[in-house]
């Protein structure tokens, strides 16, 4: 029987085909998944913010940052055997919720977030093989290592694979 | 207040929150009342500091369909501030107001302005309340509503809260005419406005 196990806001969790992962209701944060297509293990991290270096108060949770989480999810793969070099990705989330004009930087903190994990993917050298980004609404996404389909529901939509 | 976290707020700090919570909360259905034209009755509102995994599950799940409307704060202090409630909860409400044209399914442009307008008196009363209390002035800008998943809905708070530490920190308030509603305060200062909230109100800086 295959499991799909849950990733909260700030999280993160591997898994092995066919198991899958999820994340419920992601907003302006954003759902990174990651797989390696030969051992078909995966992942998937749910970052709320896009840099770690920036925050003062030093978290103890990195997954809560796209550069941080990321970096943690890869390593927790490799210990599982997936290689980095045949890693894949993709990306939903990172939606602007609520709409107002001239308001502070914190309103695109969707679009900063989606460009962080972009630039983490870059940097590493995993490429993005698909994504659902933006727009003003919120997702659950779920992720199969096994295909590395990433299923993604919306409210009133039908649900999409990429 | 450079490493203010909230995980370290005070016992005082937490009481504080409650009584601007209470008092707030109960202007708001007082207004809420006086626009329904029918008696609202309310619980004692409940502060939360929850981690960022609970504060959905406590909604009803990440995918329950809420309303949630969110306004910016200017004065004297800044920040934000959101008011939420569960969809099935928001068609009650507007039946009361606008009675059978509020339709079965989804949110029509007039029910969604008139879920604004709602949103505008409850949470325009709660920061009057909270602007007496501590004689600051507090603005609020118009707000903006949508209709989404609880978890979509409050990652925006959340992650305002990201910036200074791991929880969120919430109001529930559970107010009634014949059914139960819920509905969630979340006051979001930004880190320069909490001094100024406990000093207004006499609460030495730990």
């Amino acid at each position: 029987m295959s499991e799909i196990i849950k990733v909260g806001m700030a999280d993160l969790k591997t898994c092995v085909s066919p198991d899958g992962v999820t994340t419920l209701g992601l907003g302006s944060c954003v759902g990174i998944a990651i797989r390696d297509p030969v051992t078909k293990i995966g992942g998937l991290a749910h970052i709320m913010l896009p840099d770690s270096t920036t925050i003062r108060n030093s978290s103890q949770n990195i997954a809560k940052f796209a550069d941080t989480g990321i970096d943690e999810l890869v390593r927790q793969m490799e210990k599982l055997g997936a290689k980095k070099a045949r890693m894949v990705a993709k990306i939903a989330g990172g939606a602007t919720m609520f709409t107002f004009q001239g308001k502070n930087d914190m309103m695109q903190v969707g679009d900063r977030n989606v460009e962080a994990v972009k630039k983490k993917l870059k940097e590493i050298s995993i490429p993005i093989l698909a994504q659902d980004t933006g727009k003003n609404y919120g997702r659950t996404v779920t992720f199969y290592p096994e295909t590395g389909e990433f299923h993604i529901r919306a409210v009133g939509k039908s649900e999409s694979i990429i | 207040m450079g490493d203010l976290s909230l995980e370290k707020v005070s016992e005082t700090y937490l009481d504080v929150l409650k009584e601007i919570g209470n008092i707030g909360a109960g202007n708001a259905m007082t207004a809420l009342s006086q626009m329904l034209n029918c008696k609202v009755d309310m619980k004692v509102p409940q502060v939360k500091l929850l981690d960022f995994n609970e504060v959905g599950a406590l909604m009803g799940g990440e995918e329950q369909v809420m309303v949630g409307v969110f306004l910016g704060v200017e004065g004297d202090i800044t920040g934000s501030m959101m008011f939420l409630v569960e969809q099935g909860s928001a068609k009650h409400l507007l039946h009361k107001i606008m009675g059978d044209m509020v339709q079965q399914e989804g949110f029509s442009e007039i029910e969604f302005s008139a879920m604004q307008e709602i949103g505008n008196i409850i949470t325009g009363a709660y920061l009057n309340s909270l602007s007496m209390m501590t004689n600051l002035t507090i603005i609020p800008t118009p707000p903006s509503l949508t209709l989404d998943m609880a978890g979509a809905i409050l990652s925006v708070p959340a992650i305002e809260f990201g910036t200074l530490g791991d929880k969120i920190l919430l109001i529930q308030s559970q107010f009634y005419d014949e059914v139960e509603i819920d509905g969630y305060f979340i006051l979001v200062p930004d880190i320069e406005s909490y001094p100024k909230i406990l000093t207004s109100l006499g609460i030495p800086i730990a």
